[in-house]
C-alpha cells in the first residue's frame, strides 16, 4: 500500500479480532493478489467488515499478521498506510467543496499546487464531475457524492481501494450505473480493489473473487461462478441466490462424482462429491431444473406436482411440491409454467447431473 | 391540512402563557425604560446625544466590550478543550467532564466571586502562597482589575459554553475523521482541517451566548471588579440607583439591548436555534 501507482499484494494470516467477548473474526487468513477484485461478502455482523477496517488500519487486529508487497504493515497506523477508502454514506469534508475533497490527500502529500491543479482537474473528467468543481458535498445527489467520494479514494493512485457497502444508498437504476462505472475505473487504475456487501448479486456481477463470511469465519473463497456453483456449505449455498435441498440416500462415490437414491429413484452426480457417503443433502440451484412430460432411463428426475408460480417478467418461478413433500422452486418460460399449472398434475423435474452437487446431511 | 392548522393552534395555546409572560415581564417594563430615555429629565433625544459624546460611557463601553471579546475567546478555547473529553473522551473521562461541567450550575454566582476574592486578594491564598515561598516580595494586583473580572467571568460562562460545542461534536459523522487519516491526515491536521471546520456552528454558538452573557453581566464585575473596573451594566445601576440619571441610565440600556438584539439576529443566522441547547 505504500508505493503510488502499484496495485498491492495483501496477505492476511491468521487474522483474529475479539470486541470483548465478542469473536468479531476468527483466524482468518486470505491473499488479494495485485489488480484483483475481490468482494467480502456476507450478512451484517459476519465479521467482513471488521476485516476491511483490518485492511484500512483503523483497527487492530487481536492477533495475525497482514503483509503488504511482502512489508508486515500489522502495526501501521491508517494514515501511514494510505489505502484509499469509500466509507457507507461516503464521507465526504462537508465543509469543502468537490475539488477541496479531491485535493485532500494531495495536499496532505504535499504535492506542488500546479500538480494537485492537474491531477484533480483530470480526476473530475474521469469520474465525469465536471462542472461540479466548486459544489459542496450537500449540493450533490448522491450518485455524485459517491463520484466524489471515489475520486477522492483514488486521486493519489493508492495501491488498494477499500470500498464498504458503496451503493447501500443508491436506488437500484443508479446502482447499476455506478456498479458499471466502478468496473471501469477498476480496470482503468488496475489497482487492488477490496469491496464490501451484503447484496450476492453485486457481489458476483463485480468481482474477480468472492470471500464469503459468517459468524466471523472466512467460509469459501473463489472466482463467481466456482462459490455460485460448487458452494462449500449450505450457507455458502443459500447466501448466494435460492437453492432446492433435496435429502439423498445410500451415497455412494463412483467414477468422477456419485450415485445415490432420490425419493426412490437413482441418480448421479458429477464432481464435487467428495467424503460423503450415505446420507446426504442434494443441492441444485432452480435455473438449472426443467420440467418435463418424463424422465427418460438413467436421466436425473423426480416426480412433483405444480402447487404455484411468482411471474418474474423474463422468467416464472413456479413453486411444486415432491412425492415425498419436498418443496422445490423452478426457473422457467412463462409458457412453460403455465402449461405447468393448468395440468395441475404431476410433473418430472429434470437436471444435469453436473449440476447437482451433495452438501453434508444437516451442514 | 386540517390536521396541520389544529396542531398549529394547539402549539400557539402552549406557547400562549411563555409569550403572555415575556410579554407582561419583560417587553412592557422596557418600553417603560424607552419612554425614559426619551423623557427625563426633559423630552427628546438629547440623552442619545450625551451617548455619543459623554467620554466615560464611552471608555464603560469600549472596556465593556474588550473584556466581552477576551472572555469569549478564553471560554470558548476552554470549553472546546473541555468539550472534546467531554464527547469524546474515555467512559472514566467523561464522568469526570461530566462533573466538572455540571458542578457549577449549583453554585451561586455571588458564592463564586467572592470565592474569587478569596482566592485573588492581596491577603488571598495565591498572593500569600507566592511570597510565602519568596517567589514575590509585594502582592500581585489580581482583583479589583480587569484581569479579576475577566477570571471571574470566564469561570461562570465556560459551562454555558460547552453546551452548543457538544451539541455539534455529537453530530459529528465520525466516519469523516475516519476518512481523513485514511487519506493519510495527521491528527493534528485532521484537528485543524477537518474537525474545526466542521464544528463551525457550535463555536459561533458558543461564542455568541458567551459574548452577550459578557455584555451584560453585573454581578462579577461588580465584585471582582471593586468599581474600578465597570463594566456596562454596573453603569446602569450606577446612574439608576446612585447619581439618579434615569434618562442616561435608560438610554444607555436601550443601546445595550438594541446591540445584543443585532448579535442574536446574526447569530440565527449563522446558527439554528436547536444547535445551541
Amino acid at each position: 500500500m505504500q508505493q503510488p501507482g502499484r496495485a498491492a499484494e495483501i496477505k492476511a494470516i491468521g487474522i483474529g479480532k475479539s470486541f470483548g467477548s465478542f469473536r468479531a473474526l476468527d483466524n482468518l487468513s486470505l491473499n488479494i493478489g495485485p489488480g484483483e477484485f475481490l468482494t467480502l461478502l456476507g450478512p451484517s455482523g459476519s465479521g467482513k467488515t471488521t476485516f476491511l477496517m483490518i485492511l484500512a488500519g483503523f483497527v487492530q487486529p487481536t492477533e495475525g499478521k497482514l503483509f503488504s508487497d511482502g512489508v508486515d504493515i500489522t502495526e501501521r497506523p491508517a494514515e501511514q498506510r494510505a489505502a484509499g477508502m469509500v466509507f457507507q454514506g461516503y464521507a465526504l469534508f462537508p465543509h469543502m467543496s468537490v475539488e477541496a475533497n479531491i485535493a485532500f490527500p494531495l495536499k496532505v502529500r504535499k504535492k506542488s499546487a500546479a500538480e494537485i491543479k492537474r491531477r484533480v482537474a483530470e480526476m473530475i473528467e474521469r469520474v465525469g464531475l465536471k462542472g461540479h468543481e466548486t459544489k459542496l458535498p450537500a449540493q450533490l445527489s448522491g450518485g455524485q457524492q459517491q463520484r466524489v467520494a471515489l475520486a477522492r479514494a483514488l486521486v493519489f493512485e493508492p495501491g488498494v481501494l477499500l470500498l464498504d457497502e458503496p451503493f447501500s444508498a443508491l436506488d437500484k437504476s443508479l446502482r447499476g450505473q455506478m456498479q458499471a462505472e466502478m468496473k471501469r475505473l477498476h480496470q482503468e487504475t488496475g489497482t487492488t480493489f477490496v469491496f464490501v456487501t451484503h447484496d450476492q448479486s453485486e457481489a458476483l456481477a463485480l468481482s474477480s473473487r468472492v470471500a464469503i463470511f459468517n459468524h466471523g469465519k472466512l467460509l469459501q473463497v473463489g472466482a463467481p461462478d466456482e462459490v455460485y456453483d460448487r458452494p462449500a456449505n449450505r450457507f455458502v449455498a443459500e447466501f448466494l441466490g435460492e437453492i432446492n435441498m433435496l435429502p439423498l440416500k445410500g451415497v455412494k462415490r463412483a467414477d468422477d462424482g456419485a450415485t445415490a437414491l432420490c425419493e426412490d429413484r437413482a441418480i448421479t452426480l458429477r464432481g464435487n462429491a467428495d467424503a460423503v457417503n450415505g446420507n446426504a443433502i442434494l443441492a441444485i440451484r432452480p435455473e438449472h431444473m426443467s420440467i418435463a412430460r418424463e424422465a427418460a432411463a438413467g436421466e436425473n428426475g423426480i416426480a412433483a406436482t405444480a402447487v404455484g408460480s411468482t411471474y418474474l417478467g423474463a422468467a416464472t418461478k413456479l413453486d411444486l411440491t415432491t412425492r415425498q413433500g419436498a418443496k422445490v422452486t423452478v426457473s422457467v418460460p412463462n409458457e412453460v409454467a403455465a402449461a405447468a399449472l393448468s395440468k395441475g398434475n404431476s410433473v418430472w423435474l429434470t437436471w444435469p447431473a453436473e449440476k447437482g452437487f451433495l452438501l453434508p446431511d444437516g451442514g | 391540512m386540517r390536521g396541520t392548522l389544529s396542531d398549529r393552534m394547539g402549539a400557539a395555546l402552549l406557547m400562549a402563557p411563555l409569550l403572555l409572560f415575556l410579554l407582561l415581564a419583560y417587553a412592557w417594563p422596557f418600553l417603560g425604560v424607552v419612554k425614559w430615555s426619551v423623557t427625563l429629565p426633559t423630552p427628546g433625544l438629547g440623552q442619545y446625544g450625551a451617548l455619543a459624546t459623554d467620554a466615560l460611557v464611552q471608555s464603560v463601553f469600549i472596556r465593556t466590550l474588550r473584556i466581552a471579546l477576551i472572555v469569549t475567546v478564553v471560554s470558548v478555547a476552554a470549553a472546546y478543550a473541555i468539550t472534546m473529553v467531554w464527547v469524546r473522551g474515555s467512559p472514566a473521562q467523561r464522568i469526570v467532564a461530566e462533573f466538572c461541567i455540571l458542578v457549577p450550575f449549583w453554585i451561586s454566582v455571588l458564592t463564586r466571586a467572592f470565592g474569587w476574592v478569596a482566592l485573588l486578594s492581596n491577603r488571598g491564598l495565591i498572593n500569600t502562597w507566592l511570597q510565602s515561598i519568596g517567589f514575590i516580595s509585594e502582592p500581585l494586583a489580581l482583583v479589583r482589575n480587569e484581569f479579576g473580572v475577566i477570571v471571574g467571568m470566564t469561570h461562570f460562562l465556560i459551562p454555558f459554553a460547552v453546551f452548543p460545542l457538544a451539541s455539534a461534536m455529537r453530530s459529528l459523522d465520525e466516519r469523516v475523521l475516519l476518512a481523513a487519516r485514511g487519506l493519510g491526515s495527521s491528527r493534528m491536521r485532521t484537528f485543524w482541517t477537518v474537525f474545526v471546520p466542521m464544528t463551525r456552528s457550535g463555536i459561533i454558538g458558543s461564542a455568541m451566548i458567551v459574548f452577550v452573557f459578557s455584555l451584560g453581566f453585573f454581578v462579577t464585575p461588580a465584585v471582582l471588579g471593586g468599581g474600578r473596573s465597570v463594566m456596562i451594566a454596573e453603569l446602569i445601576y450606577l446612574r439608576i440607583f446612585q447619581s439618579p440619571d434615569w434618562g442616561l441610565g435608560a438610554a444607555i440600556s436601550v443601546v445595550l439591548v438594541l446591540f445584543v438584539g443585532a448579535l442574536m439576529a446574526v447569530l440565527f443566522r449563522y446558527v439554528r436555534p436547536k444547535q445551541l441547547i
